[in-house]
């Protein structure tokens, strides 16, 4: 394309013109922004960013800690083994769900409906398999399609025929809500298989402690080899790039993170498979929105619908299709939620359901104004709101009063983002 | 005027465009040379836009006829425009703020390999292009969000220049700068013409026209009121060509005869 002849006017532009050459030169900017290589320019660019308010994961991070600290002050059961094991495996349901309102998010739309959505996946699930007697896997796919299938449904109503997302959403909501009581028949619960595959979803461990520490080997041994390749190409095609001693430290940090995990889960009862699900979905939508085109229109068109009008994007299509992605993974939340409950009933997908999963997304991390965020986020968010729940049962602490507190943290996420975002405008960032 | 070709990039012979009831362009005349800046200037709703519309492909012709190289083509759809090698920088600048500025430079049009993100290969062309173009932005790597009007304004010219256009069309690229960030602007428009491009700058700032236009077409209600040398014309000319208070060859011409007559 354009390289070739670039470079080629680039060398007789030096030769006819030396002031522009000399101009040429420094065109990066060396006041600003220019990182030392090595650990003292990596400690500086983080300073930069939060004096800039760039907080990313770090405002989660230190409240998740505080959090440990608390419950673990009032209850030394908190931190076992057990319970720790128990959080990662019922956080799981509404994760998945925060993964597809995190895409939804991104666009700077809302989806009402995802609650309601997972309450139909397990009720179609439960209905065809112990109504129907129909193949599971059959089941289950046909619940994932549906769930993809409402959500493309609102999608349709949002971008091709124009009616804001939050409505269509919140008569989704309602709709799916009564579509769900109306397949749930008469007596309103069915219980489930819990030998069958949704029952398994969250009652499976590997219980050879092999799996959770090769879980963790492979895990760092991965990401040592991607950033480091990464890190040599770009060193080859002469960009900046990560200096050897940043991936050291990140590998070191992640490898603590993992074999401490791992340590955790073979005193239980080994790896829990919900939360080897939760990861994997996790590192392929990472992928799918950071490092593919269709991952870059989602977060264009949350930065300028009219800017990806013009280079070509089919706003709509992109549009449609994540909503089919948030109602997917409402979906595979919900075989997740009737997997724990082991039952499809009329109270799922209802309750705080839908607030903790948008909750959970924004506590990450996740911007409510569009093109800010990530998949992770859902993670971060979710142990936050999901470890609250857990810490407050242990203190025989009631509903209504986690409610309250799961809304203090969630206005505090909501006033840190406002904050910071008002120190990244003034730090020309936003 | 570095290297301008015998034959113009575009010329627009007798190009006429109707709006329902609403003349908006009539007979207009108009030829780029490649390596050469010509203003377009004229009063609010002179035509400017609707000319520009019409070459961009958002507007086809009603009459009249569009050359390329010397050759008829029909440009219908804007689609056609980018074939030819018409590149067109609107005034709202379509960038995405959240996007970093390769992300932004390679929007729409992003390299793969296997179907994933050539990050690496797109940062390194980025630089390339910026550095060829004597572009100063802090990093590659910042969104665009947290650059000056100014820098967005070169990137946003600067994503026009990745498919090598021969016509690059400027809409009023300086408004809302300042100063020092006009003069970046300008510069660039400078370097654009020393590779060769073709440049239609619309401005509604004399001074910037002056200083980087080679030629300057007047466009007044619709048709063409003169086409003028920048070097050789004072402001003061075509500012009366633009406000229709022209005292030219024709009102001399009349003058003149109808004071013979009196004699």
């Amino acid at each position: 394309m354009s390289t070739d002849k670039t470079s080629a006017s680039k060398d007789e532009h030096l030769v006819e013109n030396p002031e522009a050459a000399a101009a040429a030169v420094t065109a990066v900017d060396p006041r600003l922004l220019v990182r030392e290589q090595g650990l003292a320019g990596y400690v500086g660019e983080f300073k930069r960013k939060m004096r800039a308010g760039d907080l990313g994961s770090v405002p989660v991070v230190i409240g998740l800690i505080v959090i440990c600290i608390i419950f673990q002050s009032l209850n030394s059961a908190f931190l076992s083994a057990e319970n720790l094991n128990n959080i990662a495996v019922a956080m799981v349901a509404t994760g998945m769900m925060s993964v597809g309102i995190i895409f939804v998010l991104l666009l700077g739309e809302i989806d009402l409906s995802v609650g309601s959505v997972s309450g139909v996946a397990g009720a179609i699930t439960a209905v065809l398999t112990v109504t129907h007697g129909m193949n599971q896997w059959l089941a289950i796919l046909i619940a994932l399609a549906s769930g993809a299938a409402i959500g493309s449904l609102h999608g349709f109503f949002f971008a091709k025929i124009g009616a804001p997302a939050f409505a269509v959403t919140l008569a989704g909501l309602l709709f799916w809500l009564g579509f769900m009581l109306q397949i749930l028949g008469e007596n309103g619960t069915i219980n489930i298989d819990s030998e069958g595959a949704v029952g398994k979803l969250t009652t499976y461990y590997f219980s050879d402690v092999a799996a959770a520490y090769g879980l963790a080997t492979a895990a760092v041994v991965l990401f040592f080899v991607t950033t480091f390749l990464d890190s040599r190409r770009r060193e080859a095609a002469g960009v900046p790039s990560r200096p050897l001693s940043e991936i050291v430290l990140r590998t070191a940090l992640l490898a603590i993170i993992a074999f401490a995990a791992a340590i955790m889960f073979n005193q239980y009862k080994g790896l829990p498979l919900a939360l080897l699900l939760f990861l994997l979905v996790l590192v392929g939508t990472d992928f799918l929105l950071r490092r593919t085109g269709y991952g870059r229109k989602i977060f264009a068109l949350g930065g300028s619908v009219e800017a990806s009008r013009r280079a070509g994007i089919n706003v709509t299509a992109v549009r449609i299709s994540v909503f089919a992605i948030a109602g997917l993974f409402a979906a595979v939340g919900g075989l997740f939620w009737s997997s724990k409950i082991a039952a499809a009933n009329q109270s799922a997908g209802a309750g705080d359901l839908l607030m903790n999963v948008i909750a959970a997304a924004v506590i990450g991390g996740t911007s409510l104004f569009g093109g800010r965020g990530r998949t992770w986020n859902a993670l971060l968010g979710v142990m936050v709101i999901t470890s609250i729940q857990y810490g407050l049962a242990l203190e025989g602490i009631a509903t209504p009063v986690q409610y309250m507190i799961t809304g203090g943290v969630l206005l505090a996420t909501v006033v840190i983002d406002s904050v910071t975002r008002k120190t990244q405008r003034t730090a020309g960032r936003a | 005027m570095v290297h301008v070709s015998a034959t113009p990039v575009l010329a627009l012979r007798g190009v006429s465009k109707r709006f329902g009831a609403v003349q908006a362009l009539t007979d207009v005349e108009l030829e780029i040379h490649a390596g050469e800046v010509v203003a377009l200037v004229g009063d609010n709703g002179a035509g400017k836009s609707t000319l520009v519309k019409t070459i961009a492909g958002v507007h086809p012709i009603d009459e009249g006829v569009i050359e390329w190289d010397g050759k008829t083509v029909q440009i219908t759809r804007p689609h056609d425009a980018q074939n030819l090698g018409i590149a067109t920088v609107y005034q709202d600048l379509a960038l995405c703020d959240n996007i970093d500025v390769v992300g932004n430079l390679y929007l729409g049009r992003e390299l793969k390999k296997r179907g994933i993100l050539d990050e690496v290969e797109m940062e390194r062309r980025s630089r390339e292009l910026l550095q060829t173009l004597s572009i100063r932005i802090p990093s590659v790597r910042i969104p665009i969000a947290s650059l000056s009007g100014g820098q967005r304004q070169t990137v946003a010219i600067a994503r026009s220049m990745l498919g090598e256009p021969k016509l690059v069309i400027l809409d009023e690229p300086t408004a809302a700068l300042g100063v020092e960030q006009t003069a970046q602007v300008l510069d660039l428009v400078e370097r654009l013409r020393e590779r060769g491009h073709a440049v239609l700058l619309i401005s509604h700032n004399m001074a910037d026209v002056k200083a980087v236009a080679d030629k300057v077409a007047v466009l007044r209600l619709g048709r063409n009121n003169g086409v003028f040398e920048v070097k050789t014309t004072s402001q003061e000319e075509i500012i009366s060509a633009i406000t229709g208070a022209t005292d030219n060859a024709v009102t001399r011409r009349a003058a003149r005869s109808n004071g013979e007559a009196q004699k």
